[in-house]
């Protein structure tokens, strides 16, 4: 399988969750010319990170273009403990989803 | 001879079950995609971004949200942006950028465990006021910041 474009750190101290994800992906705006031909580069951003924990829903983000490339997600949330495990999921316009599960230190 | 007959035949049901995987992966997405709410993405204006978003463009100012930024950021293709929210039942915060062309940057809903608590990094095309609004109890908080961009991160 081809490796995740999504990297998740998840830290529990004392039943306090703080998760760090880092996504790879270009993040266009299609408002970007191709400085070679003049075009406009074609819009590709993430629309939807979706963080499960447990069965349940913790986070659900809606984004925009304006979210840098590469993007950064910090969140936090109560009621872990170690072990647990945590998914991560992405969907962007065109249609392309990845996902990834992690265990929380 | 017979042998590699056999590792044809395992490779051959391998690359089947990727294939099944991830088609059944695709499928997921639409459901998903339904949600996302265009109009407000789209919307050119800060306050009918808001109100497509969120229902209403009115807000109250509130100490209790601390919007954690750059007073002056190099670089507008990465500001890092940090919000905090005090406020109980924090339902979802969202990240607006008043100078850009979509001013709602985005737009996080919280689970009921989740904290009043949000870092990531956007774009900004000039400088402008970033605002972080806050849903909680079927009212809107917010708090807004200045934020100075040297280098636009919207050109390329």
């Amino acid at each position: 399988m081809a490796k995740s474009s999504i990297k998740v750190r998840a830290k529990v101290k004392n039943g306090d969750a703080k998760v760090k994800c880092l996504i790879s992906h270009p993040m266009e705006t299609g408002l970007r010319k191709n400085k070679k031909t003049g075009k406009l580069i074609p819009a590709k951003f993430i629309q939807e990170v979706v963080c499960e924990h447990g069965g349940k829903t913790v986070m659900n983000a809606q984004w925009n273009a304006t979210i840098s490339k590469n993007p950064f997600l910090s969140f936090a949330f109560t009621g872990a403990k170690s072990g647990d495990m945590i998914k991560i999921s992405w969907v962007d316009n065109t249609g392309k989803s990845d996902s990834t599960e992690a265990k929380m230190k | 001879m017979n042998q590699n007959r056999r590792i044809l035949l395992k490779s051959t049901i391998v690359a089947g079950a990727t294939g099944i995987a991830i088609s059944a992966g695709l499928l997921t997405p639409k459901t998903v995609l339904a949600a996302w709410p265009k109009a407000a993405f789209e919307a050119k204006d800060a306050n009918k971004a808001l109100e497509a978003s969120l229902g209403s463009s009115s807000t109250t100012t509130s100490g209790d949200i601390k919007l954690k930024a750059p007073d002056i950021a190099e670089n507008g293709a990465v500001v890092p942006v940090t919000v905090t929210s005090k406020i109980a039942n924090t339902e979802s915060i969202s990240i607006i950028v008043a100078e850009n062309g979509t001013p709602l940057a985005a737009t996080f809903n919280l689970g009921a465990n989740t904290k009043g608590f949000i870092s990531t990094r956007i774009k900004m095309g000039k400088t402008s006021d970033v605002t972080a609004v806050v849903k909680a109890g079927g009212k809107l908080y917010s708090t807004t910041k200045n934020v100075k961009v040297t280098i636009g991160g919207c050109g390329g």
